[in-house]
């Protein structure tokens, strides 16, 4: 991936750290001065041990999580569309007049309501969990991300059935809430979900954690197919052989990370080889595991 | 790709709300924006003030400070075109309003229902209200959204006091709804229902927001109903909004003390 290419996401100083007011206003910083940049049609993997904020990051640029300093940026063309001639232009045919003349939409000051659109239309999120909507079927918890763009009933249904089909759910599934599934089937039901709407950015958080080889495979097709149309991804992999197969870059977060949750500690000389940062990592640990975990 | 349209049309805007009956009793300072569109959750603890609130926006309770206004379909002879401040126009204008392009649901549907008229009746009430007339019109009406709140349409004619708690619920909601209103009101539309019949009704509910391009603002002390149905919320403590944003952001990042103690206070199974 050459850098000549305008990034669609960009990450400068971004930091994110929780105060826990019930635990006497503990303070947690859990990202401090992250910068990506991140292309249409990339796949930049996330890298680092549990707890140093792989998933945080994907939270923020959901708008999940909010941003404690820094800037997290979208780039898109702008007005009148002078620049950006790589081809990452998406033919949707949507309307998207707007009255201000910049192409960027800084994120991190982003205004809740401007957020509905935003996830509709260009950030898809497909986490490890499917969060289940008691009594709504399968094929309608796929269905809905078109359904509310405003795609006919019936397009709908063929393309979450195409997609269902594609992750080998068994079609006699589709007509039942997922929430009796199991946790393979649950996460293939959200990785349709996620999918289906073809966002320009995707943000994956161990989309194949629980799934045999063959459905690996598959969503590792569909992340390629994404990609070729031009997707930025940004992506958890804990599995080498799909992180390998899907990934562009990597990013490690582990430098950026741990120089300042462990600022307590004494954090000189602080390299990435295993047995000397074993010690700080376990205590790096105990402060950050908390909170990302916890707030699921 | 285009930068998209992410800004859509204020519907209502509260401008400095107070509505106090006594001190820490009622509401104070609300100020907000609602979208056209946007599913709004008002939570917070019992006696925190929301329902004042709702009160308050819905048109039944006049602030002691503030403004309410609404940007209204039709053109307004008042300010700016289709901005109305719902208090400041005529009770009869604000009794239209609450007709023709507003709706409310209760949180007991024997408020919002005639129990000894039938279903049908209660469907087609608001209906005729608007100046419909024809029988066999607003009887189709009546079996049509029975059928969509899953009513049995065969039940036309029944007195809603002959139907359950869910039921009535259901039909309180396609009696809010028959006249496809802009904005919805809705107080503790589950509360007081059995587990099962509130997850069918919650699920009714967000397919009818999304299919009707629905507003709504709801008024919720269960975080899981706000979680399932809201875009965005405002936790309210004491009579104040402490803290607001996306429903997922308050959920899952809470900034506020107070917030994060309501989050952390739920249980899940």
């Amino acid at each position: 991936m050459t850098a000549m290419i305008k990034p669609f996401l960009s990450a400068e100083a971004l930091s994110k750290s929780f105060t826990l007011h019930s635990q006497g206003g503990q303070h947690l910083v859990v990202m401090h001065d992250l910068n990506l940049q991140l292309a249409p049609g990339e796949c930049l993997v996330l890298a680092g041990r549990s707890g140093i904020g792989k998933s945080t990051l994907l939270k923020m640029v959901n708008g999940n999580y909010r941003v404690s300093a820094g800037r997290l940026t979208l780039h898109f063309d702008s007005e009148d569309g002078s620049d950006h001639a790589d081809g990452s232009d998406y033919a949707d045919g949507s309307d998207h007049a707007d009255g201000s003349d910049s192409g960027e939409l800084e994120l991190s000051t982003l205004p809740a309501h401007a957020w509905h659109v935003l996830r509709r239309d260009v950030i898809g999120y497909v986490s490890q969990f499917l969060r289940v909507v008691p009594r709504v079927s399968t094929r309608e918890v796929v269905m809905e991300p078109l359904l509310s763009r405003g795609a006919g009933e019936v397009e709908a249904r063929q393309r979450a059935e195409a997609m269902l089909a594609r992750l080998n759910l068994p079609e006699r599934l589709w007509d039942l809430a997922p929430g009796t599934f199991s946790g393979g089937e649950q996460q293939r039901v959200n990785i349709a979900r996620g999918f289906i709407a073809e966002h320009p950015l995707l943000l994956l958080d161990e989309p194949t954690a629980s799934l045999d080889a063959a459905n690996r495979d598959v969503v590792v097709e569909l992340i390629l197919e994404a990609k070729a149309r031009g997707t930025a991804m940004l992506g958890i992999f804990h599995d080498e052989d799909v992180r390998d197969r899907v990934a562009d870059r990597l990013l490690h977060l582990e430098a950026t990370v741990l120089e300042t949750s462990c600022l307590e500690t004494t954090n000189t000389g602080l390299e990435n080889t295993g047995l000397e940062t074993t010690g700080l990592e376990s205590t790096g640990l105990k402060t950050t595991s908390p909170t990302t975990e916890e707030t699921e | 790709m285009k930068r998209p349209e992410l800004d859509r049309p204020a519907l209502l805007e509260a401008r400095g709300i107070t509505r106090l009956y006594g001190p820490n009793q009622g509401c104070q300072d609300i100020e907000f924006t609602l979208h056209q569109g946007e599913v709004l959750g008002i939570v917070g603890e019992s006696g925190s003030g929301k329902s004042t609130l709702l009160r308050t926006l819905s048109g039944l309770e006049k602030p002691d400070h503030g403004q309410v206004i609404y940007h209204s379909q039709e053109g307004s002879s008042a300010g700016q075109a289709g901005e109305l401040d719902l208090y400041a126009i005529s009770e009869a204008r604000r009794r239209a309003l609450l007709r023709m392009e507003w709706g409310l649901v209760h949180q007991n549907p024997r408020d919002g229902l005639r129990l000894g008229v039938s279903a049908g009746a209660n469907v087609g009430e608001r209906l005729m209200a608007l100046g419909q007339r024809h029988y066999g019109n607003l009887r189709a009406a009546g079996q049509d959204w029975m059928a969509r709140v899953e009513l049995d349409p065969r039940r036309i004619d029944d007195a809603p006091r002959t139907f359950s708690g869910g039921m009535q619920q259901r039909l309180q909601i396609a009696r809010t709804l028959v006249t496809q209103p802009r904005l919805v009101f809705m107080d503790e539309p589950t509360g007081g229902l059995d587990v099962s019949v509130q997850a069918r009704l919650l699920d009714m509910l967000r397919t009818l927001t999304r299919e009707l391009g629905l507003s709504v603002i709801l008024v919720t002390h269960d975080l899981a109903v706000a979680r399932l149905l809201s875009h965005r919320l405002l936790v309210m403590r004491q009579g104040r909004v402490v803290e607001s944003g996306l429903t997922d952001q308050i959920l899952d990042d809470p900034q506020h003390p107070y917030t994060q103690l309501l989050v952390s206070s739920v249980l899940t199974p």
